[in-house]
């Protein structure tokens, strides 16, 4: 009984606290950089596309709303397409955490309100951005075993030039 | 002639103030509870977001008005117009001043509101009985046990007043205060009319019947629009109905220094009503079977231990 | 059965088995690189490190080798000791040390057993901080991708490739930490197994190339059981669906059947179902001639209309397509108007193979009952071609002589490279009598090449051999004479022998002769058996239908006839001018089909029907085995399964759904009243669930579709299936023949396989899938009567063209897949030397050969072992006409094209 007054008693007071409400849009509130919003596709410090179209995004996501198709030039691999659903994504990141590239990263934007359900689905050419995004040196290729245009095998970082499996040295 | 037109005038008069007050209450609620939890509630519409009241009205008489197939159609939309009629007839007895209110002066004010209050048990009973829901039935379910046991002692509480000032016209009560409020030799009567007053409005903590984490919304789920809307207003007047009666039963109604009665009435009644809003931005739900110990256990007990000695120090002087 | 102790606890075992296979069986996780069941042990990988216990009061031990260690009876051995548990930790780090980070570009990425088996042994973190060695890739073909710096030298591929598959051209070069698994140089791998190399490599080294073109993973893939539509084997697939389109065929085990091996012409054939020209609406000639798209309703009506008139009706049945497809036919058009869509001269050797494997003594074997047999004799098929699957097989029974050296030295069977040491090489004796040169031939004791009447006369000579009082063959040369005493010989001393041949030759005479050696054969301690290879996925259930041929529905057919084709290219079973008259006399032709063929461009209406991955249907092997496939795509246009547009053309509607039509063919038709037990019904279900035929991790549900509508349609789910069309529904252990994907908790690659069978590497739980429509009754010898046919005369200027089936497009519906069409060789006349220099032709020049039914301008292919008089045509390449072969024909010089 005491405690249920006192529990009053300290309601009311709250009555001369500083309210917490930011008042958006007036007052923009300070989103940090890894704040998870809407998402985008990078691209690579070389200005490739970053994603290599390994399906870890879509099958991370817990409500299945990344869909694409992964297509191949000259060994280098890219999503034919790739498709977010925003009307049914949960912004959880777990996406970006499954990402091996950082190709796919969540951004410090909400704003994305529309009419239209079917304005909420983004392709690829909405969801790739010109940058790097919150990774700007990190290129997978430069790390990775595959050949692509530009790296042959062996040239990655840490990586000897191929065996060349007719010699006879030890 | 005079006469007449002032006694409608009256009536319109206090219905009307009756009718805003709730619709007011719907937005100064929300901006209390804001302001409680640190938050700044509904400020958008109009100045301070007063004008909410204005967009929710329309909004709510624009959404679909909805009766369920399932549902018994005539009961279930009378059940909201009974809460509503039987919470402003309640109003006819009330003394805002010795000049305004329709039959202040009536000689069985208290056992009219008592009668009027226990009408509106019906309307929630109904409500959960038409709409043929099964949530909807256990909210009028447990409305009715609450409400049938909150009465008891309710009625119970104020005959220590009664035996005081030895009428039953609320006017009467309202002037037997001249020098001391009821609230002081009626403590005890006091808390136990206000608690029994909350359960009767099924007010938080005491509104089970609306229970929304186990019955959905209890017995007005499948209600919509304006049907809904009534039983919101229904409440609203409720909550400013037991606010009145505390006002004038145990804390003098109209009479007060310097400031006009009806000021007075005003301020004493916002207040209580501003607690019923703290009550509700402070205190969680109990469990139905306390609630129901909670009103049998200990506000019945006390409710005659009041009565007893009130009658005891009666006697003695 | 021994008894072994494991972490203290009994277990039993089988004594031949390896310590690896017994924990395996007995539901433990142990971690291995290169064991495999088929392959054996050679302890290269050191990955399966246990301890063992010398006795109960040994509480020391020492680490062995679990796939290297007899799983003895009273053998203590422990997984989770921590030296050993550390031990196969480190051994996948040094593994690991020069793998690349290619994960998330790896086609084998979420499937892969070395993933796998780095999470089962607990490597999470890479201590290497130096450079890696790296490897350049070969061109393979189109068939299987290359990536060798992720190899983990196993040597599981070369084993395969090189030991079990007998091929020549993949091998392993340099050394040590260099070591390189590929081709000396750059080119297609010619082995027709090298699809298996995607399955066998614990990683991704191999990968399958026609999935990377249309990559998804493996949990966003669809799976349903199937059997594979391009021989007549019945090799079991699980086919892989993703956005309407068939992604890839994995091999499906069936411990009876195919194990774990299929071929490249059912790994790779699927190509077709994916064609962009394929049928997938109804299609109606209009009065003016041109061809126009029609809605189903549409089509429905015009049919009725056609079909209204009343005229005679012939329907045309297919041997690729199902049974139940050509019950409902047989039963539109009644047992008269019926007639199975095969040539009339296939008719016939199927009816003699139905003939010998029903009403013979002596029983086809199973695959794995073929890998046992210790003498075989090939007569007159070239199972490399036409049931590539047997031939793996009879590559495995040849390898019985090491078996038996190694049981004289007590070497366990899975000690492979041990047993390999000891056999040097050793095989059973394995005998071809073919037309031409087979890709058994490396694997022969002795081979014979003659034409097709005089292996039809050998085969009767070893049978005089053997059973004396058989008939004799005149005139027979002396070298044929001694090669029949010496393959009469083996044969007596054999325990299993075996006696493999086919239809591929069109020559009854072969069966006979064959049919009598199993006959003679049969008897004393002996245990012979029979396989006779058909053509087609159901061949044999449609010879068991009992339908003529399509000449015989030539000959019927009448002006006004209106003639129904099933899922067939007439224009593949018969003369050209012949079929035109066909349909020039019949009022109108309607056809079903799922591809677009000769036959579906004369058609006054096309029925797009489901092809194997479209719907379910029941399909019989050669060896009689009755299998059903499930549907694994779920098209969203008018494709509907062949039966059920032939129910919508009947207009009759008891049968709703596959297993009506089951019911009633097993009750209309005595032959195959076992059918309903090849699966369990359509009403199927384990705790009231369907089977989940999408994996639990199945992604992209609500945005594949969402750039059409936002609504995430509601999944089509066929009425009565035992498989849901999703992800939702029961995997667990399910019956063998519903299982539709392998995978088990921590095991995500094809080796889940091993939660799946009673022991590993032996049968399925619960009995391999499939179920034997008949078994030899003995109730007639087969023709004892017969007798060898006359020797073979050359005519004057005119060669016997013998017809051969190239695996790579002598099948057609792989040869419409664009992988497998990349394979395919230019059509071509064989020639024996002499011929081709009657002639004044070499190699590659072109000549003109003239048939009965037409004539053709082919290059020449100088074939020194072909016999003199005899050619050989491949046939059944895209764009041949048909022609009547074996047949004569004279050839003449190419003259130049006017």
């Amino acid at each position: 009984m005491l405690s249920s007054i006192r529990t009053l008693w300290y309601t009311f007071l709250h009555l001369f606290h500083h309210s917490e409400t930011v008042q958006y849009p007036e007052q923009m509130p300070y989103l940090a950089p890894r704040y998870r919003g809407r998402i985008v596709l990078s691209r690579d410090p070389d200005g490739e596309e970053r994603c290599v179209s390994c399906y870890l995004c879509a099958v991370a996501c817990p409500v299945d709303c990344i869909s694409l198709q992964k297509t191949e030039e000259d060994g280098r691999w890219y999503p034919e397409w790739f498709r977010i659903n925003f009307s049914r994504c949960i912004f959880c990141g777990f996406c970006e955490e499954a990402c091996p590239t950082y190709a796919i990263q969540l951004t410090p934007d909400f704003e994305m309100s529309e009419y239209e359900r079917e304005n909420l689905i983004y392709e690829k050419e909405d969801l790739l951005i010109s940058g790097t995004g919150k990774y700007p040196d990190y290129s997978f290729y430069r790390v990775s075993g595959l050949a692509i245009p530009g790296k042959g095998k062996g040239e990655a970082e840490r990586e000897r030039p191929p065996i060349d499996t007719r010699a006879l040295l030890p | 002639m005079n006469l007449i037109l002032f006694g409608l005038l009256n009536i319109v008069g206090i219905l009307l103030m009756l009718v805003i007050g709730a619709a007011l209450l719907t937005w100064i609620e929300r901006r209390l509870l804001g302001f409680w939890q640190d938050r700044r509630g509904p400020n958008r519409v109009g100045p301070f977001g007063s004008l909410q009241v204005v967009a929710d009205m329309i909004k709510i008489l624009f959404k679909q008005d909805w009766i369920p197939p399932f549902a018994d159609p005539v009961v279930f939309v009378l059940a909201p117009a009974v809460v509503m009629v039987a919470a402003l007839l309640a109003f006819a007895v009330v003394p805002v001043t010795p000049s305004i209110g329709i039959a202040g002066n009536l000689n069985i004010g208290i056992l009219f509101f008592l009668a009027m209050t226990s009408l509106s048990v019906y309307s929630v009973v109904l409500a959960g009985w038409a709409s043929n829901n099964k949530y909807s039935l256990l909210g009028g379910m447990r409305a009715a046990a609450q409400m049938v046991s909150y009465e008891v002692f309710m009625g119970l509480a104020l005959i220590g007043v009664v035996m005081l000032t030895g009428s039953f016209s609320l006017a009467d009560i309202v002037r037997a205060q001249q020098e001391l409020w009821f609230v002081v030799p009626q403590f005890l009567g006091f808390i136990v009319f206000m608690i029994a007053g909350i359960a009767e409005t099924h007010r938080l903590p005491f509104d089970l019947p609306e229970g929304e984490n186990e019955l959905g919304a209890g017995f007005h789920t499948e209600y919509s629009s304006m049907k809904f809307g009534m039983f919101f207003v229904g409440e609203y007047i409720g909550i400013i109905l037991v606010s009145a009666m505390i006002v004038i039963l145990f804390f003098g109604g109209w009479q007060g220094p310097l400031l006009p009665p009806i000021l007075w009435f005003a301020i004493k009644t916002g207040a209580f009503v501003g607690f019923f809003i703290l009550l509700r931005a402070a205190l969680p739900r109990p469990r139905y079977d306390q609630l129901m110990a909670y009103g049998w256990k200990l506000m019945l007990p006390l409710s005659l231990l009041n009565i007893a000695v009130t009658g005891a120090v009666m006697l003695t002087h | 059965m021994a008894i072994i102790h494991i972490d203290d606890r009994e277990f039993t075992a089988n004594p031949k088995d390896n310590l690896l296979q017994a924990c395996l069986s007995n539901g433990f996780d142990l971690p291995y690189f290169c064991w495999h069941p088929a392959l054996g042990s050679v302890g290269a990988c050191r990955q399966c490190a246990v301890r063992q216990f010398a006795n109960p009061e040994d509480t020391t031990g020492r680490i062995v080798m679990a796939c290297m260690t007899p799983a003895t009876d009273g053998t203590r051995i422990s997984i989770a000791d921590p030296e050993a548990v550390s031990f196969r930790a480190s051994v996948i780090e040094w593994l690991m040390t020069n793998h690349p980070h290619d994960c998330p570009v790896c086609e084998e990425g979420g499937e892969c057993h070395l993933q796998d088996m780095t999470v089962m042994t607990g490597h999470a973190y890479r201590r290497y901080r130096f450079s890696k060695r790296t490897h350049r890739n070969q061109y393979l073909g189109p068939f299987v991708k290359h990536e060798m710096n992720r190899c983990i030298a196993c040597y599981r591929c070369v084993r395969f490739y090189r030991d079990y598959a007998g091929g020549a051209d993949l091998d392993v070069y340099a050394a040590r930490n260099n070591v390189y698994f590929g081709r000396a140089e750059d080119g297609v791998l010619e082995n027709e197994f090298s699809g298996n190399l995607v399955e066998v490599c614990p990683t991704g080294v191999f990968t399958d190339k026609t999935l990377s073109a249309a990559y998804n993973r493996k949990w966003d893939m669809r799976s349903a059981p199937s059997v594979c539509v391009h021989c007549g084997v019945g090799c079991n697939t699980s086919v892989n669906e993703r956005g309407g389109q068939v992604r890839r065929i994995l091999n499906r085990y069936n411990g009876a059947v195919n194990g774990y091996f299929l071929c490249d012409r059912g790994r790779f054939g699927y190509g077709f179902a994916n064609r962009p020209d394929r049928v997938r609406t109804p299609v109606l000639r209009d009065p003016g001639g041109s061809m126009r798209t029609a809605t189903r309703t549409e089509a429905l009506d015009a049919l009725t209309k056609t079909l209204g008139t009343g005229g005679k009706i012939i329907g045309i049945g297919s041997p690729r397509a199902s049974l139940e497809a050509n019950f409902a036919l047989r039963r539109l058009v009644g047992a008269d108007g019926f007639h199975a869509g095969v040539s009339a001269r296939e008719a016939r050797c199927l009816a003699t193979a139905i003939e010998i494997l029903q009403a013979g003594a002596v029983p086809t074997p199973t695959l794995r009952e073929m890998e046992a047999a210790d003498v075989v004799l090939v007569l007159g098929e070239d199972v490399a071609d036409t049931a590539p699957r047997v031939a793996l097989a009879l590559r495995q029974a040849a390898r019985g002589r090491s078996m038996e050296i190694a049981d004289r030295l007590k070497i366990a069977h899975w000690q492979d490279a041990a047993v390999r040491d000891a056999a040097q090489g050793a095989r059973s004796p394995l005998f071809v009598a073919s037309v031409a040169a087979t890709r058994l031939d490396d694997i022969a004791a002795r081979t014979c090449r003659a034409a097709p009447c005089d292996i039809a006369r050998l085969g009767f000579a070893i049978r005089h051999r053997i059973d004396a009082n058989a008939p004799s063959v005149e005139d027979l040369p002396e070298a044929m004479q001694a090669l029949a005493g010496e393959i009469a010989d083996a044969l007596l001393a054999a325990k299993r022998p075996l006696i493999v041949s086919g239809c591929g030759l069109g020559d009854e005479a072969v069966l006979r002769a064959a049919a009598g050696i199993a006959q003679a054969l049969n008897g004393a301690d002996r245990l012979p058996g029979i396989v006779l290879a058909v053509p087609e996925c159901n061949s044999m259930g449609l010879a068991l239908m009992q339908g003529g041929s399509v000449e015989d529905a030539i000959d019927t057919v009448t002006e006004g006839a209106t003639v129904i084709v099933l899922e067939n290219d007439l224009y593949r079973r018969a003369e050209r001018k012949r079929v035109d008259a066909l349909f020039d006399a019949a009022a109108n032709v309607i056809v079903l089909d799922h591809v677009s063929t000769a036959t579906v461009a004369r058609a006054d209406i096309v029925l797009p029907s489901a092809n194997f991955a479209e719907c379910d249907g029941t399909l019989v092997s050669g060896e009689g085995r009755a299998q059903r496939s499930f549907q694994a795509v779920f098209p969203k246009d008018d494709v509907q399964a062949s039966w059920m547009w032939l129910r919508d053309i009947a207009g009759t509607s008891e049968w709703h759904r596959l297993d009506d039509v089951v019911r009633s063919l097993a009750s209309a038709m005595t032959q195959f009243v076992a059918i309903g037990e090849a699966t369990p019904p359509g009403d199927f279900r384990i705790a009231g669930s369907r089977i989940r035929s999408e994996p639990h991790r199945y992604s992209g549900r609500t945005a594949v579709d969402a750039d059409r509508t936002v609504h995430e349609p509601r999944a089509s789910v066929p009425e009565e299936s035992p498989f849901s069309s999703t992800m939702e529904g029961y995997y667990g252990q399910m019956p063998a023949s519903l299982i539709p994907f392998f995978w088990a908790p921590a095991w995500n690659s094809i080796q889940s396989l091993n939660k799946f069978q009673d022991e590993v590497g032996g049968a399925l739980r619960g009995g391999d899938p499939g179920v034997r429509l008949f078994e030899p009754n003995g109730a007639a010898a087969p023709r004892p009567d017969a007798t060898a046919p006359g020797q073979f005369v050359r005519g004057p200027g005119q060669w016997f063209v013998v017809p051969r089936r190239p695996i790579f497009g002598g099948e057609e519906l792989s040869a419409l897949a664009p992988a497998v069409a990349e394979r395919i060789a230019a059509p071509s006349l064989a020639l024996n030397p002499a011929d081709a220099r009657s002639l004044d032709v070499e190699n590659g020049g072109m000549i003109d050969i003239d048939f009965k039914s037409g004539s053709y301008r082919l290059a020449v292919t100088v074939a020194p072992e072909l016999p003199s008089g005899v050619a050989m045509l491949s046939v059944g390449l895209p764009g041949m006409d048909w022609c009547a072969l074996p047949g004569w024909g004279t050839p003449r010089r190419a003259e130049p094209a006017p």
